[in-house]
């Protein structure tokens, strides 16, 4: 079976999938993000070249390209993650909601509880589970413990982790299982009640049944949230993204819907490093 | 070329290279190594000679003369009068003296912990790189300022010139000339270094991933500073801390100066004390008779101090240990 033939086949158990799933009627699209000529800096040397794209409300977005192509740069611009890095600089605008996220009067604080972020790396607190989940709340301003035991609840239910640390809340974080800790981290991120998630190769350091519970995951999470996810694995992306966005040395070089970006792009590079001929 | 070819020049070398022969590479290396040991093994013997030396005039000693088998360990620790020099009832209670030890290191933990934990904090999460570079030397010169300065500092400006005016001027309490709390001042300003610098160490190892996740929660700096990284670097923190103390309790030539040399058992920092290191000055350097039980006093004084440090350095590796989080 060729690769090709291989994602149409990927892309027809979707289709299945998500006739069963999803009962309500597709909705038109609403544009959640909106990036605009934006280019990149580390000190000299640019990162991003003149990216424009938008992204659909409760979709999911999957950024594929080889390594150094700039597509993890490109997520953390979405949040202003890279604010913290010295030297760092942009032009150009994103629009979340149409409203500039690096206009002046913006409240970095505010927007990342907006955008939430889940590493590639499980980063969990050295602290409790339930400290852990609560953290986001708890810098929000949120004191009261009966709410925050119910954010808590919930929060842990959307991420699939419920079940399984229910009884031991208070025991570290750091005892869970690389999966779980992070799907703990995706736990903690929709704690700060976000609308978008962006998630940087989330499944990249798990066993691949930690990896399918993740994708499921994405999947169940997408009937609520925006989702952008940075991934190695094409696979991946064609399994799980509705809208699949190739990089390529700091350049957007193709965005489309998932199932034609696979079967039929049209650029030549995108071709080729979907075929396997580099990266 | 052959594998025979390869081999043959090695198999006819080998019988003779195996005998072992006398070579000076060889005795080079073995002399290297045995004054390598010995450089070792000095401190490691100067610890066992303080140890016994301090065992034998304190706790036991086959003439039976140390200072325990004259002084009952009870009244060495409950007995609340230090006066090892009155002429005829001697006491030897060690209670003043641990008294303004702790005294003065509490205040001196008081004042140079927090201080010390503030800097480390500005200097690895808020402090540009050129900043760092500036105040981390600066810090070090602290640190190799003479102790004896300190006190001399303590002394001729602190007590005159800041605690006498605020307290004894303006608030009306009596402030002693040598008193327990200009002593804490510069004890606390004297471990300020070793508390920021280990600190920051802990601080800094803490991974970068972990401040990310902190700002990607929506904390501000402030929240990640003190939520995220405080908590993940704390038995870092909580070592340097106990080092500190030790160091603190061990300070001698500060606290002789500026607290003067009275053993006196209150809690009121305007008055003088004497510190357990201050009295081993006193008597080392008097003419105390040697033999006398005032001299041999001294040892069991340097015991009851060498234990309290002692065990505040095996916490700290305790703490070190247990709290650690392993960060791969």
């Amino acid at each position: 079976m060729t690769l090709m033939q291989s994602f149409s086949e990927l892309m027809h158990q979707r289709q299945q999938r998500e006739t069963v799933k999803r009962s309500r009627p597709v909705e038109t699209e609403v544009t959640k993000l909106d990036v605009r000529n934006l280019n990149f800096f580390y000190g000299d040397k640019q990162a991003l070249f003149d990216v424009s794209m938008t992204v659909a409300e409760r979709s999911v977005t999957a950024f594929i390209g080889p390594s150094g192509c700039g597509k993890s740069t490109f997520l953390r611009t979405l949040n202003r993650m890279n604010d913290i890095i010295e030297g760092t600089s942009h032009n150009g605008q994103v629009l979340l909601e149409g409203q500039d996220i690096y206009a002046r009067d913006v409240d970095v604080v505010a927007l990342r509880k907006r955008v939430g972020m889940v590493f590639q790396k499980s980063t969990p607190f050295p602290k409790s589970i339930f400290e852990n989940v609560a953290y986001g709340p708890r810098v929000a301003g949120q004191k009261q413990y009966k709410a925050l035991v119910e954010i808590v609840e919930q929060s842990l239910k959307r991420a699939a982790l419920w079940d399984e640390v229910k009884d031991r809340l208070n025991d570290s974080a750091l005892a869970l299982s690389g999966g779980q800790q992070q799907r703990l981290c995706i736990a903690r991120a929709l704690a700060t009640n976000p609308d978008v998630l962006l998630m940087d190769e989330p499944a990249s350091a798990l066993d691949p049944a930690s990896t399918a519970r993740i994708e499921d995951l994405i999947f169940e999470l997408k009937q609520n949230y925006t989702i952008v996810i940075v991934t190695h694995n094409m696979q991946q992306a064609a399994r799980i993204s509705d809208r699949t966005a190739f990089f390529f040395q700091g350049y957007l070089i193709e965005v489309d819907a998932t199932q034609k970006l696979f079967t039929t792009p049209t650029k030549k590079q995108t071709e080729d490093y979907i075929t396997g001929r580099f990266g | 070329m052959s594998v025979a070819q390869v081999t043959s020049p090695l198999s006819i070398k080998s019988p003779s290279s195996l005998t072992r022969r006398f070579s000076w590479t060889r005795a080079r290396e073995q002399i290297i190594r045995a004054v390598l040991f010995l450089c070792g093994a000095l401190s490691l013997l100067t610890t066992a000679g303080i140890i016994v030396v301090l065992f034998t005039e304190a706790i036991y000693s086959f003439g039976g003369t140390a200072f325990f088998q004259s002084v009952s360990i009870t009244d060495f620790l409950f007995d609340t009068v230090w006066a090892p020099q009155h002429p005829d009832h001697p006491r030897f209670g060690i209670l003043p003296l641990l008294c303004g030890t702790f005294v003065i290191a509490g205040l001196g933990g008081i004042i140079g912990l927090p201080i010390g934990l503030a800097s480390a904090i500005y200097l690895s999460e808020y402090a540009k790189p050129k900043m760092r570079r500036i105040v981390k030397p600066v810090l070090e010169i602290l640190a190799g300022i003479p102790t004896v300065v300190y006190g001399y500092f303590a002394l001729v400006f602190v007590t005159p010139y800041l605690l006498r005016p605020i307290f004894q001027t303006w608030l009306g309490f009596n402030v002693d000339i040598f008193n327990a709390l200009s002593a804490g001042i510069v004890v606390g300003v004297m471990i300020i270094p070793t508390v920021c610098s280990l600190s920051e160490d802990a601080l800094r190892a803490v991974p970068r991933g972990l401040r990310e996740a902190g700002y990607a929660l929506g904390s501000t700096k402030f929240d990640v500073s003190l939520k995220v990284v405080v908590p993940a670097a704390l038995s870092g923190i909580l070592a340097s801390f106990l080092l500190a103390m030790a160091r603190a309790i061990g300070e001698t030539m500060a606290v002789t100066i500026a607290a003067g040399q009275q053993p006196r058992l209150t809690l009121n920092p305007f008055r003088g004390m004497e510190t357990m290191t201050a009295y081993i000055v006193n008597i080392s350097l008097g003419d105390t008779e040697a033999g006398s039980m005032e001299y041999k006093s001294l040892y069991a004084v340097a015991l009851s101090l060498f234990v309290i440090t002692l065990s505040m350095n095996v916490l700290a590796q305790w703490v070190l240990k247990r709290f650690r989080e392993v960060y791969e």
